[in-house]
């Protein structure tokens, strides 16, 4: 029994303690406050609302533990989807096949494996910071995407890719389902593989990890490739939820994004946090959105919303961590 | 130095401290320790880590409070307890190892920014700033370009930085935390002046250090504690460096060269004219199988270079390397490791370990695969080989998920030691294996070291202290500016025609 929540308690770690109170005290604030909180309409909005903000923090968790940044990831996404809009629009639009669909998926996510892949190579061999770096291809790929769509919308997509939107899988919608694989992938790679082992010991010191005889360059080149796919996984859902894709969609995610990591207990510096967490923590900010929005609450309140629970719980880590600095003076 | 200790005695302490006790959570960090220091005076404090010493000086500075009963005799008075404020006040100053210091800022700023903190006019007198640490400077007779930002200069000149601040202060009584831990011969030397210097001028020092032949050459009287009780007070003379470490740790060691045959032990590693410009020189050496190689030789002469140079770190320009009958060229330390080459790091706080990580993940972290079950890490064979390395290697640890930085010194050296015997390795290089390691927990390191040389590892084992290589070695090397310029046999030569080569 020990050992199992020995392991249960290795697998999710310490930081899902803040998470899991947050979420807690979500669920029974919002239980009083708004009688119809727990019902199927709330749980289906973050349930087709979270994969989207999900899947691009997953795409900012890998770079943050290596003690990097990818701020390229909302407009990475972008690309990932005109890519596969493009391919679909080339192949008959609404009327596109099967076929279109998978090419112009591997596509995309060449596209943003791609993105990932330059992002990695400069900043492992330049050793230039991944702020300026992600920063860098960003507004570069901000600004080729405008160049292409002329600031417009590329729309027109099969309604067998919209279902993927929008449909559901033994009532869980297919979007959630995604994201959901991703989270399992991404804890796997992390708690299981020598690649996730070597990028949580890039995050606390590259340099240390070098003289232990691990390619960090490749630990680096490898975490951002993988961050722009998972960025594209992101691009595709969003086409198939609006129906069409266009530069600058999603941009409001990206700080929040990092929010997320933090509030999921992932250090700022690299070297510690944890998939769950993060997954919680995610949940957490869309019952906070999806609740204020019940209660008839304005959207922009949301916002403010996440930004105040954000510095509570700064603070809350900070007087636990003084708590319990003055439980071992006192001995 | 014998007559300023017999003044001494007759003169007033300028501080005495009697009872002092002192608890950390349950753990008594001092007990009942008393401590005194006569004006003008060197007096080295000594003791393992964790011995207490840093504790006491908090408690003179006033960081700490003692626990009541205590007395502190300060220059005349009598307190029970002291504050932050008053110590300064009354010309008590600490310089720590790290020495807090703005590299940033000018020589004249980190001097004397402190005699324009929190005065009307509040504006910075520059002119003011460059008289009064030039003046500082002139006390300790040196110059130095106060208007140069401090970075500039090497670690030893601002060591002398951080002193003059301290004079700023109208010092009576001055600290010095580890001066001499990353300093060279020659500039340990120049301190060493200095700080004789000082005394002479009436302020009183401290000196807490690891390397015991200063502490010798430098004190007047020793005060050794261990774990935080007063074991005596000593004058120097008469002293020796193995009565101190008796002294420190309660045990005795037997101090005996090694003498093992291996003249028919098999050539690990034959290294010929290996040169890499500006770094080293035409080096050739040989390392048989269960055969410990020592390389001496000061800070900078090329011993770390050389290392790194066989770890497959730095590609060599010219020459050649033979490992276990087949020649190598490594482009990286992961073709040096796959070979069977392992290296120690000198600097284990930001090379050798990751310090903010688990006990465990440092053990495993430079032999992954093998931990590996259908490509996944596998958590029982990871759990089953670090408690096999921490049973072999007698490491102390409390859960193997704590970072390693919870460890003391000697214990994290066990852990840098097993990763490396994790990757099998046929030639171990031991960068100053006991930087930073407790002169009892040095044996330790020392006894495990021999155990794998009997077991047939080649180890080369590189050292700034001469002593160190001389009763842990086969053969010892000693290398200036690049180059191998001597070797002897511990047997046949005596240590101190061995430090005399390599301290000229």
């Amino acid at each position: 029994m020990t050992v199992l929540i020995d392991r249960a308690r290795n697998a999710l770690g310490p930081e899902l303690a803040g998470p899991l109170a947050a979420f807690v005290a979500v669920m029974v604030v919002f239980g009083f406050a708004a009688p119809n909180f727990f019902s199927r309409a709330t749980f289906g909005s973050v349930a087709f609302q979270l994969p989207e903000l999900g899947l691009l923090t997953l795409a900012m968790l890998l770079p943050i533990l290596t003690g990097g940044l990818n701020l390229a990831i909302t407009f990475t996404a972008n690309m990932a989807g005109l890519t596969l809009a493009w391919v679909l629009q080339s192949q008959g639009g609404v009327d596109a096949g099967i076929g279109a669909f998978v090419l112009g998926s591997i596509l995309a996510i060449a596209v943003g494996a791609l993105s990932g892949l330059i992002m990695g190579l400069v900043i492992a061999y330049t050793k230039a910071h991944p702020i300026l770096v992600s920063l860098s291809m960003m507004i570069f790929l901000r600004g080729l995407g405008e160049f292409l769509t002329r600031g417009g919308d590329v729309s027109g997509i099969p309604g067998f890719f919209a279902a993927i939107g929008y449909g559901s899988i033994f009532g869980i919608p297919v979007p959630l389902l995604i994201f959901i694989a991703c989270v399992l992938i991404w804890q796997v790679l992390l708690t299981r593989m020598k690649l996730g082992f070597n990028t949580y010991m890039i995050g606390s010191n590259i340099e240390a990890t070098r003289y232990s005889g691990i390619n960090t360059r490749k630990v680096q080149v490898l975490v951002y490739t993988l961050s722009g796919a998972m960025c594209a996984v992101a691009g595709i859902i969003m086409l198939a939820r609006f129906n069409s894709v266009r530069v600058g969609h999603g941009e409001s995610y990206l700080l929040i994004t990092v929010l997320a990591c933090f509030l999921g207990g992932v250090n700022p510096f690299g070297g510690f946090g944890r998939v769950i967490p993060v997954f919680v923590a995610l949940v957490v900010l869309q019952l906070l959105s999806s609740g204020l929005n019940l209660m008839g609450a304005n959207q922009h309140l949301a916002t403010a919303v996440w930004g105040i629970l954000m510095i509570t719980v700064m603070i809350l880590r900070w007087l636990a961590g003084r708590l319990k600095f003055l439980n071992t003076k006192r001995g | 130095m014998a007559d300023q200790a017999l003044d001494g005695a007759t003169s007033r302490p300028l501080l005495s401290l009697r009872n002092t006790n002192m608890t950390f959570g349950g753990v008594k960090a001092l007990k009942n320790v008393s401590f005194e220091v006569l004006p003008g005076e060197v007096h080295c404090l000594a003791g393992e880590n964790g011995s207490g010493k840093s504790t006491l000086i908090k408690v003179i500075t006033g960081v700490y409070k003692p626990e009541a009963g205590a007395v502190i005799d300060y220059d005349g008075q009598s307190y029970s307890n002291m504050s932050p404020v008053t110590a300064q006040a009354g010309g008590i100053q600490v310089i720590w190892q790290d020495l807090a210091l703005f590299p940033e800022m000018t020589v004249a700023e980190n001097i004397a920014f402190q005699t324009v903190i929190g005065r009307w006019p509040r504006l910075v007198n520059y002119a003011e700033m460059r008289r009064v640490a030039t003046n500082a400077l002139q006390r300790l007779g040196v110059t130095l370009d106060v208007d140069l930002a401090l970075h500039h200069f090497p670690i030893a000149q601002r060591q002398i930085v951080a002193i003059a601040r301290a004079l700023v202060g109208e010092a009576k009584l001055v600290f010095m935390d580890e001066p001499t831990a990353s300093l060279t011969q020659s500039e340990t030397d120049y301190l060493l002046d200095i700080v004789r210097n000082l005394s002479a001028s009436g302020v009183a020092v401290v000196f807490v250090s690891h390397r015991l032949a200063e502490v010798l050459e430098i004190s007047s009287r020793v005060t050794v504690l261990r774990d935080g009780a007063l074991v005596g007070v000593y004058p120097t003379k008469g002293l020796t460096q193995s009565r101190i470490t008796e002294l420190m740790t309660g045990k005795t060691f037997d101090y005996s060269v090694l003498h093992r045959d291996l003249s028919k032990s098999p050539v690990m590693l034959e290294v010929e004219g290996l040169s890499r410009p500006g770094e080293i020189q035409d080096v050739s050496l040989a390392v048989r199988r269960g055969e410990t190689l020592g390389i001496t030789g000061l800070l900078g002469a090329g011993r770390t270079e050389l290392a790194l140079t066989l770890f497959g770190m730095r590609k060599p320009k010219s020459g050649s390397v033979v490992l276990d009958g087949k020649p190598v060229r490594f482009g990286s330390n992961r073709d040096a490791i796959a070979a069977g080459v392992a290296y120690l790091s000198e600097d284990r706080l930001s090379l050798g370990l990751i310090q903010p990580q688990a006990i465990a993940d440092n053990m495993v972290i430079a032999s992954l695969d093998k931990i590996l079950s259908s490509g996944f890490i596998s958590s029982d064979r990871k759990r089953s080989l670090v408690n096999r390395w921490i049973r072999d290697l007698g490491v102390r640890i409390g859960k193997q998920d704590d970072a390693i930085s919870t460890l003391s010194g000697g214990n994290q050296q066990r852990v840098a030691i097993a990763k490396w015997l994790a990757t099998d390795p046929k030639l171990l290089i031991l960068d100053a294996p006991t930087v930073g390691v407790d002169v009892g927990a040095r044996a330790g390191i020392f006894d495990i070291v021999s155990k794998l040389a009997d077991s047939g590892l080649a180890i080369i084992l590189i050292s700034d202290e001469v002593p160190e290589v001389y009763f842990n070695a086969d053969r010892v090397l000693h290398m200036a500016q690049g180059r191998i310029v001597g070797e002897y046999a511990p047997g046949a030569t005596t240590l101190q025609a061995i430090e005399e080569a390599v301290y000229a």
